[in-house]
């Protein structure tokens, strides 16, 4: 009986651990866009209180929904960043400046420029000199701000179900 | 027996708790080789075979990092700007990328390498492209279709639901994709040599054609498109505009679209079929835009 009793207690043990938010205080993540940022409350009408860039490392501190909370190096600023902005792996940035052995694990690291980086795309672009990058160029540079966004839901009275935003 | 019962149900919580969804194909594939094993149906060598094929193939699209899919977006993006020209409007040009990076933020995947940017074409064909790295283009023939701003924020969410599902990642042949991925996963930590320039430059120019021939010229499934005008819905709804956008939308495409055309009328379902296919899940109320949204949205448009 006693061991039936401290089967079960071990087993809600787990449970609680398995089922509780997964975020482990000393867990850290990289940011894996070009470019993004921390804001002060999950979603994207905060207010921003830092930029981050590709292969940033940021620590875990928190979570909400998509929305991940995190602290950069040195602990502050504290902020909110959109889970899809981040991944697990390590970026490790300008190849060939770190110590990373050829066929370390994929699951852990991610090399950035490797693959199809811009050496790939100058090789592609001078077999295939038909193709035009300048718009690709310009229209990558058309980026709307938050408030700019905010403002033309509220002017054309698009009213979310729930709040706006990224939930 | 009820204390059975609640340690049975605490192992099987306990051990849910512990799958994680991004193993789960692998624990398929792995419990099913063990099964035929324990059967006698396979050797064990067969097994271990089955186990490495099915870890190799759940890996292998989400090895390109992203990165490496906004490389091959910018590619796909040149190519379908040496067949159409750019509409320079900026009138036009800032109206669609507000309304569609509005709606991209709102979606399940906002943050992607280089973000979602929208470009219109010169073109009375009725299409519109997405490529996997977020770069969107929309044809004056399709913004025709859209009698309200509803229905083009439903042909933009259609257009961002291709990226976030991976459609076009999808259309790369599998041994393209092993045949990448494998010497991607050789290569080291430093700079590319010549020759590894030329052999990752042949396979990038594959993956592209594979891509294009898709997008341009065959379409995709009809499945994807379905799958595609589901998450348009689910996106438009959430940020409060009437999914009936779509319907309508659809309603004058089937009027306008040239039939034998190179456009949608090759590459996309009957627009009717999708029509039956969205309200078989769902039904709508009539859009009554306000005024200020109907304004805005015929200005945006106006000479078209």
């Amino acid at each position: 009986m006693t061991g039936f009793r401290s089967m079960i207690f071990c087993l809600v043990l787990l449970v609680v651990q398995g089922l509780s938010p997964a975020v482990n205080a000393e867990e850290t993540m990289s940011v894996q866009v070009k470019e993004s940022e921390v804001r002060a409350t999950p979603s994207f009408l905060g207010k921003i209180v830092a930029k981050v860039v590709y292969g940033d490392r940021v620590t875990v501190t928190g979570k909400s929904g998509s929305w991940t909370k995190v602290s950069l190096k040195g602990g502050t600023p504290q902020g909110w960043m959109h889970a899809s902005a981040l991944t697990t792996k390590r970026i490790i940035l300008k190849a060939g400046q770190t110590n990373v052995k050829s066929g370390t694990s994929q699951d852990e690291l991610a090399l950035a420029g490797k693959g199809f980086n811009d050496q790939v795309e100058a090789s592609f672009m001078n077999q295939n000199k038909i193709l035009d990058y300048t718009w690709i160029n310009l229209m990558e540079t058309f980026k709307v701000k938050p408030e700019l966004m905010k403002t033309f839901l509220a002017e054309g009275e698009v009213v979310a179900p729930s709040e706006g935003g990224a939930q | 027996m009820k204390r059975f019962l609640l340690i049975t149900g605490i192992a099987a919580m306990a051990i849910m708790a512990f799958t994680s969804c991004s193993t789960l194909v692998d624990t398929a594939g792995t419990l099913g080789s063990m099964l035929g094993e324990q059967k006698g149906l396979i050797t064990s060598e067969q097994g271990d075979s089955i186990r490495k094929g099915t870890t190799a193939v759940a890996k292998s699209l989400e090895e390109f990092t992203p990165e490496q899919e906004y490389y091959i977006g910018r590619a796909v993006g040149a190519v379908v700007l040496s067949r159409y020209r750019v509409y320079e409007n900026a009138q036009l040009n800032d109206y669609v990328n507000i309304l569609g990076q509005t709606l991209a933020a709102a979606s399940d995947k906002p943050e992607i390498f280089g973000g979602y940017h929208f470009l219109v074409l010169d073109s009375g064909d009725i299409n519109a492209f997405a490529t996997p790295g977020g770069h969107i283009f929309v044809t004056r023939g399709l913004i025709r279709c859209c009698r309200l701003e509803d229905a083009l924020a439903a042909v933009l969410a259609h257009e961002i639901g291709h990226v976030q599902l991976r459609h076009g990642m999808q259309s790369i042949e599998k041994a393209r994709t092993t045949q990448a991925l494998t010497i991607i996963a050789t290569e080291g930590a430093k700079n590319l040599g010549s020759s590894e320039v030329a052999q990752l430059t042949d396979t990038f120019s594959g993956v592209i054609s594979d891509i294009t021939n898709s997008l341009i010229n065959n379409g995709y499934s009809r499945a994807f498109e379905y799958q595609a005008d589901q998450a348009s819905v689910a996106l438009v709804n959430r940020l409060g505009y009437n999914p009936q956008g779509l319907i309508d939308m659809l309603k004058v495409m089937g009027k306008n679209i040239k039939k034998g055309g190179m456009d949608f009328a090759k590459t996309h379902p009957d627009p009717n079929d999708r029509i039956k296919e969205i309200q078989g899940r769902q039904n709508f109320t009539p859009v009554v835009e306000p005024n200020v949204r109907q304004e805005r949205f015929m200005a945006a448009i106006a000479g078209i």
